[in-house]
């Protein structure tokens, strides 16, 4: 690092503060000496700036603590040599380290937080802050789960920030204050044995304790440190660079941490939900490799939390991602290219929802299959090739994942894929997990290419999976059909559409359209008639099937007949099922041809929904394409309350300024008084949107009552039927549809929070079957 | 997903080998025709939602690209690139999204993967504008079909000044 104190003082302060972030950020990296070598020279480097960038320092390294998790060890050990050359210096990075605590905690930064306890507790090895004032913070961690009316996922993250630090810093706190230590144990002991589980039923992805029990998460890291103690808190796994200099460190003078409060639970709090941990290996995965540390080993711990770390620091930067994952310390040691895959897979199949989008994962798998051609493709289809075989017991929703991630990853490689190996699902029921996965992973194969293709790369055998050739259905296309009522009708709106017609031609010719429901019939004859909405419906989206564009460019074409016939809400549900009759074998153009329908206001959410719980959608029901179309609908309600509530505030914050302008009497801002003037009277404006906001958040709220109420109609004629019957309720259709009622709650689960009361007293009451009633109430213990 | 007062921290935001997002990052790329300075188009470009799509195959289809780029969020639409004189598709399409942090996404995950089995490559791009659907080679396609010498069996077979040699 040369002399950089000299040539500091011709640098821009900028420049000086990202050469230091760097030195720091890429301490090791790229360099033939040791690791313990450089941080030494860093420390001697760092140190030799602290009279003039010691604040600089201080921010970087306090960041540094909180975003760069997988580093820990490296970081607490350069803390630790700069604290034995400068006991101020270390005094102050440890009040700003519970500055920045504090601060996390107030803002519910809670993953960020964790990291900043575990750093604080490493801090102990390096003999920066003394055992027993570390001990002191957990104590007061710990009685957090003595006080009374809190959330129980506020006490959860107390005792999983303290947990969680053990595999780091359990042996020195042992050493020093055993007793304290096993009064703390036994308190989180006897807390982890009252807590409650009803929400873990909703968050595993499978059912099945077999190969591997899906455990909550606080329930596995007991047995780890209950098994890292019964070892005498040897840990062999994590990289302690500090121990190389322990005759240095030795000799520093350590810190009291302040007594730390924990800051009091208040309406705001925002704790993160309780997991469930992931776990598809084992050491019989990979006998030829190394061992697989067992899953309640603190090892397993450690390098699953360190891999997550590493994902998260990198998502955007997808070779970075893989080459950092593969280049993970105890390459040789730990069958990492297993470990890496459990972890995607983990936070790919994570409920609620992954921490990033789907698609990052399957292109990071490609990224260390490109990295690892001789060894990670065999272990994604050993893990694929599981995951198959376990689908009787996996989470609807995370199926979905699984068709996605699959039928897009195959589409990278040609589809090449041992079909035969899957033939046992040929001879069970359609309906049955296994034979749907492949069904639901060739049409979305399909999608990707096209029919034939899907037909040359599955055996003949498999003809009973595959798609549909995705083609419109005409009802009068035929000269066979011209006894259909309607018939010369689409043939003259044919004609008329080909020479460019237009709305009020289409119009004139619809009048002639008898209507089958004569006594609904008024004078104008717009009230609802669903043989013009067929006739006109089916015409139109024939003669626009060649593609989207086509299809598009008719909706817009004829918005205005498409608004006049569906303008009841018997004609939006009526329009719903002739696209539906229309294209029914082509999904995807279902999909986008109801997402334009619904952006164009033809039809509205809660038409789309009442049509896929209709009778006519039975059939479909379980099929994926139905739930897509569901929760894009969702989704799209959901963005339009949020866009207008954001209109709301910024002419809010328009308004505000203008009466600030007012207020100061400011001759310069001439211009932005014009503007003012031009908007109109804001006040009037913030009106408007503030109704649009209720409309909205009104239609929001109906839409997701419908929902509930539709599945709770369905689901309870099920259970009734299956009573009287006498026949077991687990079909494959019940656990299809109580998952995707799950899935909604969990999905939409922030939204869903405010109509909790609405919910508790309107539908899902006592008298609900327990069967729907255990849904809802798994999903109020995820904040409870 | 979104934290309640994440904004403000201050013992500082980021650190900047995290902020690394080369994949969203503009290319070297300016569309020569262009109509603006320089400046403006590098502003469109900081904003845009649209994507250009590059290496498609002369067969892949509309539908197909929305079921690919709908995997990074909501597509606005889909623009098919043609041959000014067949108007047939000539291996180019833009996308379009409504959130700009979609087409972000897909610059970050599609972009280097592979559609009918072909490496497609994904660009930022100013903005549609009607003309701009149209290849700009001599012959009707794209400039680089024009000058290739390699068979491409999904791009028409020989580049234009190979078949007419």
């Amino acid at each position: 690092a040369g002399q950089p104190h000299k040539r500091r003082r011709t640098s821009e302060p900028s420049e000086i503060e990202e050469r230091l972030e760097s030195l720091i950020c890429r301490v090791g990296e790229k360099s033939n000496s040791s690791l313990e070598s450089n941080l030494e020279g860093l420390a001697g480097v760092l140190e030799a700036d602290l009279p003039n960038y010691k604040s600089k320092i201080l921010r970087i390294l306090c960041t540094v603590a909180r975003l760069l998790p997988e580093k820990l060890t490296v970081y607490t050990t350069l803390v630790g040599l700069l604290n034995a050359r400068n006991y101020n210096f270390g005094g102050e990075f440890v009040e700003a380290m519970i500055r920045q605590l504090k601060e996390c905690l107030k803002v519910n930064m809670y993953n960020e937080a964790v990291h900043l306890v575990r750093f604080l507790s490493d801090l102990v090895n390096c003999h920066v802050i003394a055992a027993p004032s570390m001990v002191a913070m957990f104590e007061n961690f710990v009685s957090v789960t003595q006080e009374e009316d809190v959330p129980q996922v506020r006490c959860d993250w107390y005792i999983f920030a303290f947990l969680s630090s053990l595999p780091w810093v359990g042996k020195e706190l042992y050493e020093k204050k055993d007793a304290e230590m096993d009064r703390l144990l036994s308190q989180t002991e006897s807390y982890l044995k009252r807590r409650q589980k009803i929400h873990v039923p909703m968050l595993q992805v499978w059912t099945a304790d077999k190969p591997h029990p899906q455990e909550e998460y606080l329930d596995c890291l007991w047995s780890q440190i209950q098994k890292l103690k019964k070892d005498r808190w040897q840990e062999r796994h994590i990289l302690r660079p500090y121990l190389a200099f322990d005759s240095v460190l030795c000799e520093a003078l350590q810190h009291n941490l302040p007594p730390f409060t924990p800051p009091p639970h208040t309406e705001d709090s925002v704790y993160p939900m309780p997991r469930v941990i992931f776990r598809m290996f084992d050491y019989t995965d990979d006998p030829e490799g190394p061992v697989m540390p067992g899953s309640h080993s603190v090892e397993r711990f450690v390098i699953e939390e360190n891999l997550h770390c590493i994902i998260k620091s990198h998502w955007k930067e997808r070779k970075t991602c893989a080459a950092q994952l593969l280049s993970y310390p105890g390459n040789n040691k730990i069958p990492l290219n297993y470990h890496i895959v459990e972890v995607i897979f983990a936070e790919l199949f994570q409920l609620p929802s992954p921490p990033h989008i789907e698609v990052m994962y399957t292109t990071l798998l490609i990224e260390l299959c490109k990295l690892q051609p001789g060894s990670l493709p065999q272990v994604l289809a050993q893990a694929t090739e599981m995951l198959y075989m376990r689908l009787d017991t996996m989470n609807t929703t995370c199926v979905d994942r699984f068709i996605n991630w699959f039928s897009h990853h195959l589409s990278n490689f040609q589809f090449r894929w041992s079909w035969e190996d899957w033939s046992d699902c040929l001879t069970q029921d359609l309906e049955k997990p296994k034979p749907k996965f492949v069904r639901e992973v060739l049409e979305k194969c399909m999608r990707l290419s096209y029919h034939q293709r899907i037909i040359d790369i599955v055996p003949a055998s498999f003809s009973v999976l595959s798609p549909a050739n995705p083609v419109c259905i005409y009802k009068y296309g035929d000269e066979s059909n011209r006894s259909l009522p309607g018939y010369t009708v689409a043939l003259c709106l044919t004609i008329a559409i080909k020479n460019k017609a237009s709305n009020d031609e289409i119009f004139s010719i619809l009048k002639d359209v008898p209507n089958p429901n004569q006594d609904d019939d008024d004078g104008e004859g717009f009230s609802f008639n669903p043989l013009k909405i067929e006739v006109f419906v089916q015409t139109l989206l024939h003669l626009a099937a060649k593609s989207f564009s086509h299809s598009f460019s008719a909706l817009a074409k004829f918005h205005e007949v498409f608004k006049t016939l569906a303008e009841s809400d018997e004609g939006k549900l009526h329009v719903l099922r002739v696209v539906y009759e229309v294209w029914k074998n082509h999904p995807q153009m279902i999909a986008v041809l109801v997402d334009k329908m619904i952006r164009t206001q033809i039809v509205d959410c809660a038409a789309v929904a009442n049509w896929i719980f209709s009778s006519e959608l039975a059939h479909d029901f379980t099929r994926f394409y139905i739930w897509e179309i569901l929760h894009s609908t969702i989704r799209k309600m959901n963005k339009h309350v949020l866009k207008i509530h954001k209109e709301l505030e910024e002419t809010k914050a328009r308004l505000a300024r203008q009466h600030k302008r007012r207020d100061s009497d400011d001759d310069d801002d001439d211009d932005d008084r014009s503007t003012d003037r031009e908007d109109g009277p804001l006040e009037e404006q913030i009106e408007r949107l503030q109704e649009k906001v209720e409309s909205a958040q009104s239609e929001q709220k109906n839409l997701f009552l419908v929902i509930f109420q539709r599945f709770i109609m369905l689901l309870t004629e099920h259970l009734v039927r299956c009573e009287t019957g006498g026949i077991d309720v687990f079909t494959p259709w019940y656990k299809s549809c109580i998952e995707r009622l799950q899935q909604i709650f969990l999905q939409h689960h922030q939204i869903i929070q405010q109509y909790m009361v609405t919910l508790e007293n309107l539908l899902f009451t006592a008298e609900l079957d327990h069967h729907i009633l255990a849904v809802f109430q798994q999903f109020c213990a995820l904040q409870a | 997903c979104a934290r309640p007062g994440s904004a403000a921290m201050s013992s500082g935001g980021t650190l900047s080998i995290l902020r690394s997002d080369s994949y969203a990052e503009l290319s070297q790329y300016r569309d020569q025709h262009f109509r603006g300075t320089r400046y403006d188009q590098e502003r469109l470009l900081r904003k845009s939602c649209t994507l250009y799509v590059g290496n498609l195959s002369f067969y892949t289809t509309e539908e197909q690209i929305h079921e690919l780029f709908g995997k990074s969020g909501d597509i606005k639409k889909v623009i098919m690139g043609l041959d000014k004189v067949k108007k047939t598709a000539c291996g180019f399409c833009f996308v379009e999204y409504y959130a700009r942090g979609d087409a972000e996404n897909a610059m970050r995950y599609i972009n280097g993967t592979r559609l009918d089995d072909r490496i497609i490559r994904t660009d930022w791009d100013a903005g549609f504008k009607e003309g701009r659907q149209y290849g700009r080679g001599r012959s009707g396609g794209q400039v680089r079909d024009e000058y290739r010498q390699d068979y491409d069996a999904g791009r028409g077979g020989y580049g234009k000044i190979v078949q007419c040699q």
